[in-house]
């Protein structure tokens, strides 16, 4: 038997609903809009996917899509694009994830583009970020999605906040940031030509302060590599970068255990650790309140290469 | 805490971007990399200090062209509230953008330039706070600093406001003089405005009332599960957001355009079921009979009925390249509710020069203001937008193009 909430008792985070204009708290308005919009999009697209990653943003996506469509199944598959360059932690926590949901996910990986030539490297060791875009858009096609929903958040990155919750992309994949659909009041508009899909930010309104007041209040698993941990990195372009078997310190470079933490978890190649000592929730989030860096500033080398790197990726179909 | 919704707006060269780079700046929202970044940019065309402008300009054309091209959504809080802020463009073509941005907003902050007084422009965005009914509008003059911080200046351009604000019926607005530059009377109220006793801009976004929304129960149903909510084979659940009012356990409903009438047995959350749920919550109804109800129909309390519309008239802001056609069919969406419509007739345009209303225009263009007649295939169940945001405006999107074609808003509900 589920307990009876009263509306203002229902809320359990860091910030309860304002007493006086009793209108909801902060974090129940956006976690509201979120399962809106999955919920739309839902009701006005043929055959959507969700990208699970095993990351934090698209731990609180799985989150908004229980509480948009439970006790039903979701109406959607999982799908995560494997670098196969990700902590493994990280891929046991998402197969698990899924698992314990009880909902299929599909997983496809950059590899696969790579030994079907759909993906040429440069250099071997070179980071797989970027050709992700190539094995998303075949999963695209293959599976003829019409809509994907992603955990991105306006606050990560310039580029990022002049995207709409519902992002338009042709039928090459391909973002046009100067001729997007404009979004009024809560009115989506969903409608597609063949060949075409949208990309789907419920998350779009958060920031990363939001996400982590979300997964303290509602109790979320996350992997444990987002917990201060002692970990073996390097110093470079200052940032700390890993110390892995895919990452080897570099000629003259120091290999120093650090007490460090994730901030955001992709790529092994190209995600870094900051140092930290928060190894609970609530230090996570005493941290983000204060931090003085950017998420992505913090731990990307690839958004790092010049002040655009994010919007031509974006241009090109990536997430 | 709550959060704060606002949108700013202003003409090529008001110093709008500059100004939200001294909000974020002052009310220290923005990090350290960020700062580092703009300084280096800023250095690198050889001027000094920080380009306030390079914080919001995100898009390499917006950096290299020096203005805004579309909405950016910027998030900052301080100790008394949050912020969200729609960042919109003023250049002309990219007006659409400014009414993108206002859909949602609680209060709009509209620039002017001190040195050039209302423009065009001003007009165009004191029209579109107008139309989209936002509870609350602040003039910032900005670039006092470019007239020596001249009260007269100041007051010239705030009566000229008056007028325009006047003639647009818009409601409550109030004027700041400023310089977004040095950033007299953003944050900081600064020495050199001491003629000016009222608020700065950050106190007057502290203390602005948040929107809120209509107290009449609304309930667009966005999907029906057949679960077996409760044990119950026959029950289903409706699943949608209130968008206005709230709706308790025990009420008695009627669901639209049928007037079905049923009781609410139980409210559905994840976390267990609820009492009741107030506007902007998202939940699953259940209610005390097998009733046929679909995506589309509106809930509502017995004594407070929306309106069921085939014909009405409308607001609408025009934003494609390609003008209106009243002999076209465009899809409608309103709610979660989609049908073909037609403009039955053009009653006129708003003439942004005069901010009147001219009758004898033949179609709307691109950023056009204008007032239409509409017919349905199917009924709308609404309200004027005047009485509810949510229920009374709507979108139209072009069948050829899926272009969102126009923003329209609810404003005359006509039989016939």
């Amino acid at each position: 038997m589920s307990a009876v909430l009263d509306e203002v008792g229902s809320d359990r985070g860091l910030l309860g609903p304002d007493p006086i204009s009793g209108r909801i708290s902060h974090l129940d308005f956006l976690e509201s809009e979120a399962i809106h919009v999955m919920r739309e999009v839902v009701a006005e697209t043929r055959n959507p996917a969700l990208l699970f990653s095993g990351g934090k943003d698209s731990i609180v996506m799985l989150r908004i899509a229980e509480k948009a469509f439970r006790p039903d199944r979701f109406p959607f598959p999982l799908l995560h694009v494997d670098t196969e360059h990700n902590f493994p932690e990280v891929i046991a926590f998402r197969d698990a994830r899924a698992a314990e949901l009880g909902e299929r996910l599909l997983v496809r990986s950059v590899d696969e583009s790579i030994r079907a030539g759909r993906v040429k490297l440069r250099r071997p060791d070179e980071s797989r970020n970027p050709h992700q875009t190539v094995t998303l858009l075949d999963a695209v096609k293959e599976f003829e999605f019409d809509a994907l929903f992603g955990g991105a958040r306006r606050d990560e990155e310039k580029a990022r906040a002049k995207e709409r919750i519902l992002s338009h992309r042709d039928e090459f994949g391909q973002w046009d940031p100067r001729n997007q659909r404009p979004e009024l009041w809560s009115l989506y508009n969903a409608r597609l030509a063949p060949g075409e899909h949208l990309r789907v930010f419920p998350l779009s309104n958060w920031t990363e302060l939001d996400i982590w007041q979300y997964i303290e209040r509602e109790a979320l698993a996350v992997p444990r590599i987002y917990f201060a941990h002692e970990r073996e990195v390097v110093v470079r372009n200052g940032l700390l970068a890993p110390v892995t078997s895919l990452t080897p310190a570099r000629p003259r470079e120091t290999a120093l255990t650090r007490r460090v933490r994730f901030r955001t978890v992709g790529d092994i190649t190209c995600t870094c650790p900051v140092a930290s000592e928060a190894d609970t929730l609530a230090k996570i989030i005493a941290e983000t309140a204060v931090a003085t860096i950017t998420e992505r500033g913090a731990t990307r080398m690839d958004d790092q290469t010049s002040d655009a790197s994010m919007e031509l990726r974006k241009r090109e179909g990536y997430f | 805490m709550d959060t704060l919704r606002f949108t700013t707006a202003g003409s090529v060269d008001d110093g709008k971007s500059t100004l939200i780079g001294r909000l974020l700046l002052d009310a220290k929202g923005l990090l350290e990399d960020q700062l580092a970044a703009v300084a280096k940019t800023t250095a690198r065309r050889g001027a000094s200090g920080l380009d306030l402008a390079l914080f919001t300009d995100g898009l390499t054309l917006e950096r290299e062209q020096g203005i805004t091209i579309d909405v950016a959504y910027r998030y900052f809080a301080t100790p008394r509230r949050r912020f969200i802020i729609a960042d919109t463009p003023g250049h002309e073509q990219y007006t659409r953008n400014m009414v993108t941005g206002s859909s949602t907003a609680d209060l709009s902050v509209i620039l002017v330039d001190a040195t050039r007084g209302i423009s065009t422009q001003t007009r165009r965005h004191a029209a579109v706070a107008a139309l989209l009914a936002i509870p609350q509008v602040v003039v910032a003059i900005n670039k006092m600093d470019q007239v020596g911080f001249d009260r007269a200046v100041f007051e010239e351009i705030g009566a000229d406001f008056a007028a325009i604000a006047q003639s647009l019926g818009l409601g409550k607005f109030s004027l700041i003089p400023m310089s977004a530059l040095d950033g007299d009377m953003v944050v900081r109220r600064g020495e050199r405005l001491g003629w000016y006793e009222g608020p700065t801009l950050l106190e007057v976004l502290e203390s602005a009332p948040a929107g809120r929304p209509a107290t009449q129960l609304r309930f667009p149903v966005q999907l029906v599960s057949r679960s077996r909510f409760g044990g119950r084979r026959e029950h289903r659940g409706y699943l949608g957001r209130v968008e206005s009012g709230s709706v308790a356990v025990g009420e008695r409903v009627v669901a639209w355009p049928h007037g079905i009438e049923a009781r609410v047995d139980e409210i559905v959350t994840l976390d267990g079921a609820l009492r009741t749920a107030g506007a902007g919550r998202s939940v699953t109804l259940v209610l005390d009979r097998q009733v046929d109800i679909a995506r589309g129909d509106v809930l509502s309390h017995a004594d407070d009925a929306p309106l069921a519309l085939r014909r009405f008239g409308a607001r609408l802001t025009w934003l494609d390249r390609e003008p209106l056609s009243t002999g076209r069919r465009y899809w409608l969406k309103h709610g979660t509710q989609t049908v073909r419509a037609g403009i039955e007739a053009l009653e006129s345009r708003l003439d942004l020069a005069t901010l009147q209303p001219d009758a004898s225009a033949t179609t709307l263009g691109f950023n056009d203001l204008g007032t239409v007649r509409v017919a349905v295939a199917r009924p709308l169940i609404a309200d004027l937008y005047a009485a509810n945001r949510a229920t009374g405006s709507f979108i139209l999107i072009d069948e050829a193009t899926h272009h969102t074609v126009a923003a329209g808003m609810i404003s005359e509900a006509a039989n016939g």
